[in-house]
């Protein structure tokens, strides 16, 4: 699985979504009404699955942010 | 695991009368009642109009031991949980002790913020095994009306005021099963914050006043609850030899009924299992889980010397949190 499918499946799992209303260019929030406490949950469940932190929620709008954000984390690490 | 431990004789609580709705917290805020529900399920709370907190625990006693028949004399222990008190010294529990004439009691408050209940049912448990006196009298009270910042809607919305208690007896005769997993971490303790109260004296130069109100880091006490209270549960009932089916109801501290959700699907239990009562009380820190433990009784899901199993679980600043497993 890419880490788009991993974050996909997560993103659909918690916001009870199909998976073709979550695409990359998504916007969490706007689209598909997630508010701070689904989002924080998304957070851990990525923070969980692909052992890494995300400091802070701040400029991830969409879920191509989440994807970047991931990657580069991963290379970091 | 134990298998002497404690028996729940009565249950009772007492919430100040002024309800305060969401639609009600609009004029002193910018909110809304959608807002609020959407993400914590809360309708109205009850605030304090004068009443401080010994007044709710008072009554909230004299409501626990109502009907009971009991020599006040009999009572060995009472552990108010709070961090609301209305003084340091004297206590809220001395407070309650005086008004229910309960002389022979070591009386004290407890402060373990939500976990403030489950704390003193644990330490209650324990300190009746030593005790010449059968009887304990456990309250959780809260006037956190007076430690809101009125103007911080992230928090102010949150919460309720309110006091609720058990009375506890020594379990003799019977193979009550009791377990628990109760835990602490300093560490973290800025997450949650009430009542900083700053030095002041002749030696100190006096910075702008510290009003010591509440402040709530929101993720991270999410990531702790959501991360730490469903492995805990997890932990009672396999201390206990039992499976999640065995338990009827897990009584989990109000602070969000999207929590409660959450939790619910971590451990795999049924919402139906979860009793909820968040959308009339908000969240009332340490009176939470006694609250919800008279409702239910009195609503007749729970039933005093059914035996029926549940767990109660709470979490709150310290950080602490706890779980404990008993038979009614």
């Amino acid at each position: 699985m890419t880490t788009f499918e991993k974050i996909q499946e997560i993103i659909v799992d918690q916001l009870d979504k199909d998976e073709n209303e979550v695409q990359r260019s998504t916007n969490f929030r706007e689209e598909l009404e997630a508010d701070s406490l689904d989002l924080f949950q998304i957070i851990n469940d990525i923070e969980d699955e692909f052992d890494i932190k995300i400091e802070s929620e701040e400029g991830l709008s969409t879920v191509e942010d989440l994807v970047t954000y991931v990657e580069k984390q991963i290379e970091t690490n | 695991m134990d298998t002497t431990s404690v028996q729940v004789l009565s249950t009772g609580k007492y919430v100040p009368k002024t309800v305060v709705t969401n639609d009600d917290l609009t004029k002193w805020m910018d909110t809304s009642d959608e807002w609020i529900k959407q993400r914590t399920g809360i309708e109205q709370r009850y605030i304090s109009d004068g009443e401080n907190t010994s007044d709710l625990c008072i009554k909230a006693a004299e409501d626990t031991l109502k009907g009971q028949d009991l020599d006040p004399g009999s009572i060995g222990l009472i552990i108010v949980a709070t961090v609301t008190p209305d003084t340091n010294s004297p206590s809220v529990a001395n407070k309650v002790q005086s008004a229910i004439k309960a002389t022979n009691a070591m009386a004290f408050d407890l402060s373990a913020a939500c976990s403030g209940f489950i704390y003193a049912l644990s330490v209650a448990e324990k300190m009746l095994r030593h005790m010449p006196y059968d009887h304990a009298l456990i309250i959780g009270g809260e006037v956190l009306s007076k430690t809101i910042d009125w103007s911080d809607r992230k928090t102010a919305v949150l919460f309720g005021d309110g006091a609720g208690g058990v009375l506890l007896k020594k379990a003799h005769d019977s193979n009550r099963l009791y377990a628990e997993d109760m835990h602490s971490d300093g560490n973290r303790g800025d997450a949650l914050t009430i009542g900083a109260q700053d030095v002041n004296n002749p030696l100190v130069e006096q910075q702008e006043e510290n009003k010591g109100y509440l402040k709530m880091d929101g993720r991270s006490v999410f990531n702790f609850v959501t991360r730490t209270i469903p492995s805990s549960i997890e932990s009672v009932v396999s201390e206990a030899n039992l499976s999640m089916e065995d338990v009827d109801y897990i009584l989990l501290h109000q602070a969000n009924a999207r929590i409660i959700e959450i939790v619910a699907k971590k451990v795999s239990v049924p919402l139906s299992k979860f009793p909820m009562n968040i959308q009339q009380y908000g969240n009332t820190s340490a009176a939470s889980l006694p609250i919800l433990l008279d409702d239910y009784v009195k609503n007749g899901q729970l039933v005093l010397g059914s035996k029926q199993k549940i767990v109660l679980s709470a979490f709150g600043g310290g950080l602490t949190w706890g779980t404990i497993l008993i038979e009614l």
